[in-house]
């Protein structure tokens, strides 16, 4: 921990200091949830009325599952596409022929830069364009296709890291058994910069997971769409809002938990060569290549 | 390529990347000062800030800023009536618009900001911290002339990496109305499906543009400015 070579255990006196200021702190963050709930209070957003309707079987059934439904089947395919791209790029990026490493880096850094939402417009109208889909599928195939490329292209660096990071002799080794480079990779590299992958993998989950929602911009059917639609319904706009905001935070919390178990199980383990890897939980951001421990 | 000069005349592509600019700016502002607060809270040694800092962190980075975007505007400004622009001005509503966003997009990359800038704390040696003690330092001024300035220079990747998120994350203020570059990009294909992949490529290059200098700054800078150990 950070935290504790900062300070020294308290002394009598700092011990009272703490514990004033401890108090403010609580005492300030009561005042503002008074002020929160009495501003809601004030608009009637409290009554019973507006959330009663969490409690019957008709939001659940016909909001909130189909939303949640929406939610995880665009998330699960963008998961499942994101790691082929990635795998194909990422390998295509560490390639020794110069004409499929220079196009693979290009797209990745490209698929970096640019912002998911522009490539979900951007796909949507190709799709509805060139009628590539049934009608009501271009939402969800243009929020499957920017949640991909973009994540695949984290994936693909990933890949790479994950690479960099494994013993320069695993190659040599492999090298000296007559692997080709292609098997190499194949048989040797990939398979343990994947396990390093696992827990970033799974910590993208909740990037993934979390962007979903940029398709109720382009109306596509998930949770946060239906929020809108039971507050309409409703008219209990703020509540459906904090329903559907907790269901999220949920499912990522404890994805992310499962990230940090499947790390550390991994560190105690040591099953790949290179450690595990972790990616910058930033969405849609360029990814912190970090190999190696931080010296925390 | 009438496209591109209808870019430039009948759009006004540049007055939305403009738009975009100055909400990153503003945004990128906010987000550092309120990242840092919490950041300091996460590592004070009063276990009620600490829970707070946590639970910020913990619950704004798990919600996703599309829903963050849009309860800015329907949840704080329809419903509770939270008005940040003067109501009689005639161009309340796009004010209104742009400070919700800015708002919204200032409190969902703090808690980026303040991992950054804990990941920060963390590159400070253990001695440095102890001879701040050993001379006397309470907690906060250890904090502010020995381990906070050190922080920063070693957060500066980190925070580079979310400031570009946040460039890219500002097309989503569009859902609530403020006329940057993803907006015009969607009414450009609207009225021209025939030239969709020239419009994209404008918007796309513009992005490029806008990100990939950062990074390469923040790259530099962070070599050029860590504390050499």
């Amino acid at each position: 921990m950070s935290g504790t070579v900062l300070f020294d255990a308290p002394g009598p006196r700092a011990k009272r200091l703490y514990f004033g200021v401890g108090v403010v702190a609580v005492v300030a963050i009561l005042l503002v949830l008074w002020f929160v709930l009495d501003r809601l209070n004030e608009k009637g957003q409290l009554t019973a009325a507006k959330w009663k309707p969490f409690l019957t079987g008709e939001i659940w059934t016909q909001y909130i599952l189909p939303g949640l439904a929406g939610t995880l089947i665009a998330a699960a395919i963008s998961v499942v596409l994101a790691m082929v791209v990635g795998v194909l790029l990422g390998v295509g990026r560490l390639s020794s022929q110069a004409w499929v490493r220079w196009p693979c880096g290009v797209l990745v850094e490209f698929f970096r830069a640019v912002p998911v939402l522009l490539m979900m417009l951007f796909t949507y109208a190709l799709y509805a364009k060139y009628e590539l889909f049934p009608p009501e599928r271009y939402a969800l195939a243009a929020v499957v296709t920017g949640l991909t490329l973009y994540n695949g292209s984290v994936v693909a660096e990933l890949v790479r890291s994950g690479v960099h990071s494994l013993p320069k002799g695993q190659s040599e080794a492999a090298m000296a058994i007559g692997l080709t480079s292609g098997k190499s990779m194949r048989l040797v590299l990939l398979p343990q910069a994947i396990t390093a992958m696992l827990p970033a993998i799974v910590g993208q989950l909740v990037v993934i997971l979390k962007d979903t929602a940029l398709g109720y911009i382009i109306t596509y059917e998930e949770l946060l769409r239906k929020a809108e639609q039971i507050g309409n319904y409703k008219s209990n706009l703020v509540p459906a809002f904090i329903v559907i905001g907790a269901i999220f935070i949920i499912i990522n919390y404890l994805l992310t938990v499962v990230a940090q178990r499947v790390e550390s199980l991994m560190r105690r383990r040591g099953r790949s060569a290179g450690g595990p890897l972790t990616a910058d939980p930033v969405d849609q951001s360029t990814v912190a290549v970090v190999g190696q421990d931080t010296n925390n | 390529m009438d496209v591109i000069s209808e870019f430039f005349s009948e759009y006004d592509g540049l007055q939305a990347f403009r738009t975009t600019i100055y909400l990153t700016l503003l945004s990128a502002l906010l987000a550092l000062v309120i990242g840092t607060v919490v950041a300091v809270m996460r590592v004070s040694p009063i276990r009620v800030l600490q829970l707070i800092g946590t639970a910020y962190v913990n619950i704004i980075r798990n919600t996703p800023l599309t829903l963050v975007i849009v309860f800015c505007n329907l949840g704080l400004f329809v419903q509770l009536g939270l008005a940040l622009a003067n109501k009689d001005s005639h161009t309340f509503i796009n004010d209104n618009n742009f400070r919700l966003a800015v708002l919204g997009l200032s409190v969902y990359h703090a808690s980026f900001v303040a991992e950054a800038i804990r990941s920060g704390v963390n590159t400070v040696p253990l001695g440095q911290a102890e001879a701040a003690r050993a001379i006397g330092l309470p907690f906060l001024k250890t904090l502010r002339y020995v381990v906070l300035p050190q922080a920063f220079r070693g957060a500066i990747a980190p925070l580079g990496n979310v400031l570009i998120a946040l460039t890219k994350n500002s097309t989503v203020a569009s859902v609530i109305g403020v006329t940057e570059a993803s907006a015009v990009m969607k009414v450009m294909m609207e009225n021209r499906p025939d030239v969709i992949f020239v419009v994209f490529g404008i918007f796309a290059l513009g992005f490029v543009i806008l990100t990939l200098p950062v990074g390469v700054l923040f790259t530099s800078l962070s070599k050029r400015l860590a504390v050499k150990r």
